[in-house]
């Protein structure tokens, strides 16, 4: 049991666990001793005062950009923020928290708070068409779902460019000159320069593009659709070729008393349907939907949908399987080994040592990519050379897939799992080898009755952890198999060696199907939930916590 | 059993005993450590062979994946020469960027660690118990989780502070620190715990502030585990690929993980001799550091892992 720390922040030293209250004669006397450490001190406190001062700084700067975006919860969490890290660093005493508050800062906000995060996007639409607010949603609807006027004027046009930023600069055919971007509504310029023909080519402060330059930009100036005025409804004007540009007006047109959207040309009516887009009577949806709260909608559709039901499934009994038989297998052949090579006098021994740590110390993301370049079907190594031209899809295969992940996540994980297993074995004492063989035990024997159980005791722990590890063990499989190959009964990119993360990624961020950050946010809640289920239980039974408690 | 005292006439089997009388016989010295080398052989090539073969691949400027028909038939430096001169593919960028990301995460990673450590294992306050617990728990939970909320969040913080945001290096390292704490924290405590109390107690009396306990005195003493903390946050942090190819859209900012991946996903069988030069020259630094500082990791690994 250790006494408690007697703490000195800048002079005094008050008990940490008695604060401000320590008596102050103990104050005084501390100081006569400290005097001769009185530049020590004062150097500390200058390093203090400049790095507060520059956090500081940064908060001020990130205060004024939210005030100026009128982000008020987010300015307020922030300045409370700042006044508590200012409070802790000031004040005398409270210790701990200086020395705990930076990384506890990041933690909370990279960690804690991105989980509890993921929880709020689960009970949304967020994803694909489901990006923002229903206003801008509205306003997107409306620019771009734009049709060309018909019969309207054409306006002469330059390209401009200022902090790279394309503008466009019109000539009406009247012949006064305005200029506006995709961000920047049109604005009538009054000292533009006209050519020989009356089209204004170029404005003071800006930069003009030549032909080249034009071709060079081509798909980013198609892209640039300049509102008339801030109100969408009013259309916009573009070019298609950088030197003309027409008037378009959108083709679906917004009435904000009936909260509904009417298709010009046929006259549909899109109303607000309630899960967060427009849609037609008869069920046809606008691309374009806002961000709405969808309750356990995302959690029912995962175990319901048969696109994604019996999916699912698979996957979730396959990153169980994955998982566990990762550990048993590398756990297995790392024990056995250590056995094999825990004797003083076998020759050798370090070279083998130093050979069989290496797949280890070999980057994780590199050996998926290597190794599905050995098992790849038609070119790999394996089937071409070894095996003379066979044609066995190790990784097209369902099942000689899942050997193979199996195989190549035994290959990364059991030098880890022999190192761990070694260091455990030599540090059981010796005699109980010797009394047991004394007693008559043989050698599987002892190994069965003694050094098993007092193995697991220490290395219990760390096969939970390398179970939660492997679990979410993204980079393997995603690197040698993708997840494939894919499951025939659904259109979805779900394949049989796809483990819970690896699906979460290809929900959320895969080519294709569209992002649905709600759905993955979903499924990575049911992983949070698994794996806190299964940590509790097994950490309860080896009883690690109790570590803790000394 | 290897000496016969009865005078027997020589037959083949006992002549050859007779003549190498000192010399066990081959089943009982296999059955005591013949076994043993045969499984070192077996399973040394296991661990060697897909090393072989990528250096084999790299070396060899046929380039395709089918092309590699036997190891090290050709070698060449062909590939090494093509990995820098494709525009489209900067793998000296991705280099030098996993460098800096790794090399300032880790730092940072060790000294909020340490801080954290020292006050866990020197100070007793309220919370601590539960702080040690929550870290314990959280490391449960790996970041690669919440990748989902973490590019919105930093999606969000682009509007605000576009340095900080996505495709942003910067916003990148401050997502690794969040796990900062967690299970290095753990490793350094129970290696601070073994530095005697009585060390910053006597230097306490000299006079010692805390701040020159802890630069002074206690960081002095722990240097081994953090030289293993900051190697495997290192390594973790270089092979990282899900929240890094998440936050860095641009190639020029990307990592080797996400710039090699992007790389080969396309076109695995057509540039294989070249990913593989990449592959080997990403690979040496890691597997070099590891190999040189290996005796502290595995005493790091048994330490922190199998005491606590």
């Amino acid at each position: 049991m250790r006494v408690p720390q007697s703490t000195n922040d800048a002079g005094p030293a008050p008990r940490v666990t008695n604060g401000p209250t320590s008596p102050n004669g103990r104050a005084t006397k501390n100081r006569a001793a400290n005097s001769r450490h009185g530049m020590e001190s004062l150097k500390s406190t200058m390093v203090k005062v400049v790095l507060l001062g520059l956090v500081d700084a940064f908060a001020v700067f990130v205060l004024i950009t939210l005030f100026l975006s009128q982000s008020w919860l987010i300015m307020v969490i922030a300045a409370a923020v700042t006044l508590l890290i200012n409070w802790i660093y000031l004040r005398k005493g409270g210790l701990p928290a200086k020395y705990l508050a930076p990384g506890v800062f990041f933690l909370v906000v990279f960690q804690v708070f991105v989980v509890l995060y993921s929880g709020y996007i689960a009970f949304t639409n967020y994803g694909d068409g489901h990006n923002s607010t229903k206003a801008d949603a509205i306003s997107a609807i409306q620019i771009t779902a734009q049709k060309r006027v018909p019969d309207s004027p054409s306006f002469k046009t330059s390209v401009l460019k200022q902090n790279d930023e394309l503008f466009l600069l019109f000539t009406n055919p009247d012949g006064t000159v305005s200029i506006g971007s995709t961000t920047k509504p049109l604005t009538a310029v009054t000292d533009a320069v006209l050519d020989g023909t009356g089209k204004a080519v170029s404005v003071p402060g800006y930069d003009t593009l030549n032909f080249a330059a034009i071709v060079a930009n081509q798909n980013d100036i198609l892209s640039i659709s300049v509102p008339v005025s801030e109100d969408a409804a009013q259309g916009s004007l573009r070019t298609a070729d950088g030197s003309t540009a027409y008037a378009f007006k959108p083709s679906m047109v917004y009435d904000a008393g009936t909260d509904t959207f009417t298709d010009v040309e046929t006259g549909t009516t899109y109303t607000d349907n309630g899960e967060g887009a427009f849609a037609s009577a008869d069920g046809e949806r606008l691309a374009t939907g806002w961000k709405i709260n969808v309750g356990f909608d995302n959690f029912v559709r995962a175990f319901t949908d048969p696109n994604l039901r019996a999916p699912l499934l698979n996957v979730i009994a396959w990153t169980f399987m994955f998982a566990i038989t990762s550990v048993i297998l590398t756990f297995g052949l790392g024990l056995f080994l250590a056995i094999t090579f825990n004797r003083d006098d076998l020759r050798g021994k370090k070279i083998y040592r130093v050979l069989m740590i290496l797949p280890y110390a070999f980057p994780a993301f590199l050996s998926g990519l290597v190794w599905s370049g050995i098992l790849n079907p038609q070119f790999g190594w394996l089937n071409q050379t070894l095996l003379g031209g066979a044609e066995i899809g190790w990784l097209t295969d369902p099942i000689l897939a899942k050997i193979s992940v199996l195989v190549v996540n035994l290959w990364l994980g059991f030098p880890y799992m022999f190192l761990v297993c070694t260091g455990a074995l030599q540090s059981l004492p010796a005699e109980l080898d010797e009394a047991a063989r004394m007693d008559g035990a043989g050698a599987w024997r002892v190994f069965r009755s003694i050094k098993l159980p007092l193995l697991l005791v220490s290395i219990a722990p760390l096969l939970i952890a390398s179970f939660a590890f492997n679990f979410n063990n993204f980079n393997v499989i995603y690197m040698l198999t993708g997840g494939g190959p894919r499951f025939e009964d659904t259109t979805r990119d779900i394949g049989s060696t796809d483990i819970l993360i690896t699906l979460v990624y290809k929900v959320a961020f895969g080519q294709g199907t569209g992002r649905d950050y709600g759905l993955a946010s979903a499924l990575a809640i049911v992983i949070f939930i698994i794996v806190a289920t299964v940590s509790a239980v097994s950490f309860k039974q080896t009883k690690a916590l109790e570590e803790v408690n000394r | 059993m290897s000496t016969t005292t009865v005078p027997v006439r020589p037959t083949p089997e006992n002549a050859a005993e007779l003549q190498a009388p000192k010399r066990r016989p081959f089943g009982v010295w296999f059955k005591d450590k013949g076994w043993r080398h045969l499984v070192g052989v077996v399973v040394t090539l296991f661990a060697i062979f897909p090393l072989l073969y990528v250096l084999s691949a790299a070396l060899n400027s046929n380039g395709t994946l089918a092309g590699t028909k036997g190891l090290f038939t050709k070698i060449d430096f062909g590939n090494f020469i093509n990995l820098f001169n494709d525009p489209a593919r900067p793998f000296g960028r991705w280099f030098v960027n996993t460098l800096v990301i790794g090399v300032v995460t880790s730092a940072a990673t060790v000294f909020l660690g340490a801080m954290a450590a020292y006050a866990f294992s020197r100070m007793r306050f309220k919370g601590r118990r539960m702080g040690l617990l929550s870290l314990l728990l959280l490391q449960m939970f790996p970041q690669l989780l919440a990748v989902v909320a973490i590019f919105l969040l930093l999606s969000g913080i682009s509007d605000v502070i576009p340095a900080l945001g996505l495709g942003s290096q910067l916003g990148l390292i401050m997502v690794y620190l969040g796990g900062a704490l967690g299970v290095n924290t753990y490793l350094m405590y129970g290696f601070f715990n073994t530095i005697p109390q009585e060390l910053d107690e006597a230097a306490k009396i000299d006079g010692a502030s805390h701040v020159q306990i802890f630069f002074g005195i206690i960081l002095r003493l722990v240097t081994p585990i953090l030289a293993v903390v900051a190697l495997l946050s290192f390594i973790s942090i270089s092979s990282e690929f899900v929240i890094a190819s998440v936050v860095l859209t641009d190639p020029d900012s990307q990592t080797l993980a996400v710039g090699l991946y992007s790389f080969v996903a396309d076109t695995r069988s057509k540039n294989w001799g070249i990913f593989s030069a990449g592959a080997v020259l990403a690979a040496v630094p890691v597997m070099a550091l590891f190999l040189f500082l290996q005796r502290y990791i595995v005493s790091g690994l048994v330490q922190g892992g199998v005491k606590g």
